[in-house]
């Protein structure tokens, strides 16, 4: 009954975002502000009709209803709560239900929060927001409905993919979406733009709140399911250039253009095209990334055709979206005026540059992504990994990080490239020392990991040297120093820690690569082997059950120095529902490194075992740094000139810059 | 130093053309040489490939092939029930790796003709398993919907 009542609120909800699509328009063509007033309140209508429907199939799992089809696949009555719950999402029908929930969300976000919207502007933005609902609930009611029930009720579910059965899943994707779907407001407000014919600063203003968001939740989502790939899969890496990742990384990239493009809309008025299309190239590519992923696209174009109707449908959604948003682009873009001048040697020229680099990047990943698909057209069969990406994406990625510290220390509309080149090279100093110091210590072999280190220390220290030439230390002393520090707008410093998160994040990456240290070996009970400086002595092995699993414990004590530094417990598990066996690596954490164990399963000799171990110095920098960037686009958004009813920009601000 | 708005333009064309030439020039280069040819064993068996072209194959683990070496080093060979190739690879091995069961190598080649692995996959999900194999194995009448090694439910989102 309760699922019926889910099934009913989402097929009301389909009405209501038809209506949130018309009637708003409508009102806004006709001069009609009742018309326009439907906005706000079918958003809110549409929020409580989705949830209540996601809410109905939740409660399926979690009692075990096994007369509905998706929890029959997907589910076990033995499954511990937190999986039932999680395993909504983790499959198809259940996680487009999530899409359209913080679709939803973001649409009601929009609704509440935005007070201060010009009438227009809101009824066409929440217009838009309903084309992208209806679109998604016709998909989901059509093809993909999460809600069916079988004729025969099975006792026990098929359980959830036991790769899937893991924290990660739980907080993964959500945050994936609401990184994807944030960007959503922004197509959404530069369609809106682009219907109106009319943007100006304030519009970058509205917008930027709601692209930080999303690029902090993107950010998020992408370091949590590097992190769940590193330890769930058992393979060490971080990041395996898979369609999938590459899908989450695009928008990302170009997200973060659009952050800065906007900054520049914002103070200087210029950029409004470019802006306005990053915006819709922003959600195109969140659509096409979910698409890729959903229906499994990219690795064979095959999966259309097991379910025809889901490929042409997804077809027609990306072709109406993507190819919508740029044939509106490219009839309306003209009627935007173009504002401010700038030289190329500026604050805007730098943020041009950043724009330039990241957009190309993206769009190697991108043609990286889909070449074995335009290949396999024709007939071919290649795949496209690890070495193509970094051969290209390494090097673009890293002049970008070169320029990185430069920005901010220009001043806009005409910058002193020597003036800031003069206030870096401290900063260029100790990364060269840095970088001369891991090349000394290592002798020429590690020549690449040098530079890497000098790059990710310039980036890294180079974020604070806006702070400190703005705090003037030197000449005003501490005090005042300090003083000056603490007025500035919290943006500045948002910038600041979002970019030293890059340098953190470059630094894990660059020492993990190039200093790891790995063993592949067989080990009988009481065998000892040492791997970066530990020695590891393996004990035995205890055959434990779980909820709905056997597991094989191994037992690791790793000693430094013949003192016992920790015990490393890799396992195996054998999930009985779907008889599949997963390893669930053994990590210790010590400082900022960590020590990894996989289990390879058993070797020749009864007792024994195939273990793979690494020693990874400062892995964990990966993603402390993700937390860093996150950080800093948190207090960014925590500026006062970004929050809801600030009336102006603060200009106390702006004397400092000139005076710099 | 008066630019005009044209000279603003020429600059940023050039720079924006001088990234995009680079972008390409390192597609280009990478497409060369860095991409990943995929090949089944009986493609391999009958037509030769250049040694050390990076190469990825798939098949089926032949039953009775696997064999466990020191230092984790495991040989087995790659079938497509018609040819096989003789696969050595250092490392572990994934969770559903089995002999009869799909599996997806990627590495090298060498003179001998041996396969070197430097990755291994077996099927998490049909990601891992390229619809050239399954082709190629139902063609042979040795698919079997389901099974492992065949189709199931994706797994990573």
């Amino acid at each position: 009954m309760i699922v019926e009542f889910g099934h009913f609120a989402l097929i009301l909800a389909l009405a209501v975002a038809i209506a949130q699509s018309v009637l708003p328009i409508a009102g806004f063509f006709r001069r009609d502000p009742a018309l326009m007033a439907v906005a706000p309140r079918a958003s809110l209508m549409l929020l409580l009709l989705v949830a209540i429907a996601f809410s109905a199939l939740t409660y399926a799992y979690l009692v075990s209803d096994f007369s509905v089809l998706n929890v029959i696949e997907n589910s076990h009555s033995e499954k511990p709560l937190i999986f039932k719950i999680s395993g909504v999402w983790g499959n198809h029908e259940g996680s487009m239900l999530l899409w359209a929930l913080i679709l939803a969300l973001f649409g009601a976000a929009v609704a509440l929060f935005g007070g201060n919207l010009p009438l227009t502007l809101k009824a066409n933005v929440l217009a838009v927001q309903g084309w992208i609902s209806t679109a998604f609930l016709a998909f989901i009611l059509t093809t993909s409905n999460p809600f069916l029930r079988v004729a025969e009720p099975p006792m026990e579910g098929k359980d959830l993919n036991p790769v899937l059965q893991d924290i990660g899943l739980a907080i993964h994707p959500p945050l994936l979406y609401l990184g994807y779907v944030g960007f959503s407001i922004a197509f959404a407000f530069a369609i809106a733009a682009l219907i109106e014919g009319r943007i100006d600063a304030a519009w970058a203003r509205w917008v930027r709140p709601w692209v930080l968001a999303a690029w902090i939740f993107l950010t998020a989502g992408i370091a949590m399911g590097s992190y769940w790939a590193y330890y769930e899969l058992g393979w060490g890496g971080f990041w395996f250039w898979d369609p999938v990742e590459n899908a989450s990384l695009m928008p990302w990239l170009v997200g973060t253009a659009l952050l800065h493009s906007a900054v520049v809309m914002e103070k200087r008025e210029a950029l409004k095209v470019w802006t306005v299309l990053l915006a819709i190239l922003a959600f195109s590519l969140s659509l096409l990334g979910t698409f890729l992923v959903r229906s499994g696209v990219l690795t064979s174009v095959h999966a259309f055709a097991n379910d025809p109707t889901r490929g042409v449908f997804i077809l027609a959604i990306l072709c109406l979206f993507i190819g919508g948003g740029f044939a509106m682009f490219a009839f309306r873009a003209g009627t935007l005026r173009q504002g401010g001048l700038f030289a190329p040697l500026s604050r805007e020229g730098a943020l041009v540059l950043n724009n330039v680099f990241l957009t190309v990047a993206a769009g190697v990943v991108l043609f990286g992504t889909l070449v074995p698909l335009i290949v396999s057209a024709f007939g071919g069969a290649i795949s496209v990994g690890a070495p193509y990406f970094n051969t290209v994406f390494g090097p673009l990625f890293g002049v970008t990080l070169l320029v990185v510290p430069l920005g901010p220390l220009l001043a806009w509309k005409r910058g002193d490239l020597l003036g800031a080149l003069e206030r870096l090279w401290m900063v260029f100093v100790i990364a060269a020392l840095i970088g001369l110091a891991v090349a000394w210590l290592n002798g020429a072999t590690h020549l690449l990991a040098a530079v890497g280190f000098g790059v990710a220390a310039w980036v890294l220290v180079g974020a604070f040297a806006e702070l400190w030439s703005r705090a003037r230390f030197r000449e005003v002393g501490l005090a005042v120093g300090f003083q000056r520090l603490a007025g500035l707008p919290r943006s500045t410093f948002g910038t600041a820690l979002a970019h030293a998160g890059l340098g953190l994040t470059l630094l894990g990456i660059v020492s993990t690569s190039a200093f790891q240290s790995e063993a592949i070996l067989e080990m009988k009970p009481g065998d000892t082997t040492t791997v970066g400086g530990y020695s590891v002595t393996f004990d035995g092995i205890r055959n434990t059950p779980g909820s709905n699993y056997s597991e094989m414990l191994a037992t690791m004590t790793v000693r430094k120095g013949g003192t016992v530094r920790f015990i490393v417990s890799p396992s195996r598990r054998f999930y009985t529902a779907r008889q599949m066996p997963t390893s669930e690596a053994g990590i210790r954490t010590h400082g900022l490194s960590q020590f990894y164990v996989t289990l390879g399963g058993e070797g020749r000799e009864t007792g024994s075992v195939v273990v793979r171990m690494w020693e990874k110095p400062l892995v964990t920098l990966i993603w402390l740094g993700a937390l860093v960037m996150m950080a800093g686009g948190a207090l960014s958004l925590a500026d006062r000139r970004l929050r809801v009813g600030a009336p102006k920009p603060a200009r106390r601000a702006a004397p400092v810059v000139v005076a710099d | 130093m008066v630019m005009t708005r044209k000279t603003r333009r020429l600059i940023l064309i050039g720079t924006v053309g001088a990234i995009l030439a680079t972008a390409i020039g390192l597609v280009l280069f990478a497409l060369s040489g860095q991409i990943t040819l995929y090949k089944t064993p009986s493609e391999i068996v009958e037509q030769p490939m250049p040694e050390g072209r990076r190469l990825r194959i798939g098949g089926l683990v032949e039953v009775g092939s696997v064999v466990r070496k020191d230092g984790g080093q495991v040989d087995f060979k790659v079938t497509d029930t018609a040819n096989a190739v003789s696969v050595t690879y250092i490392g572990l091995l994934p969770d559903l790796f089995k002999e009869g069961q799909g599996v997806v190598a990627e590495g090298r080649l060498d003179q001998a003709g041996l396969f070197h692995a430097d990755t291994v996959l077996a099927k998490h999900d049909e990601r891992y398993m390229p619809k050239e194999v399954v082709d190629a194995l139902k063609a042979r009448g040795v698919w079997i919907e389901g099974q492992p090694g065949g189709p199931t439910p994706s797994a990573k989102n």
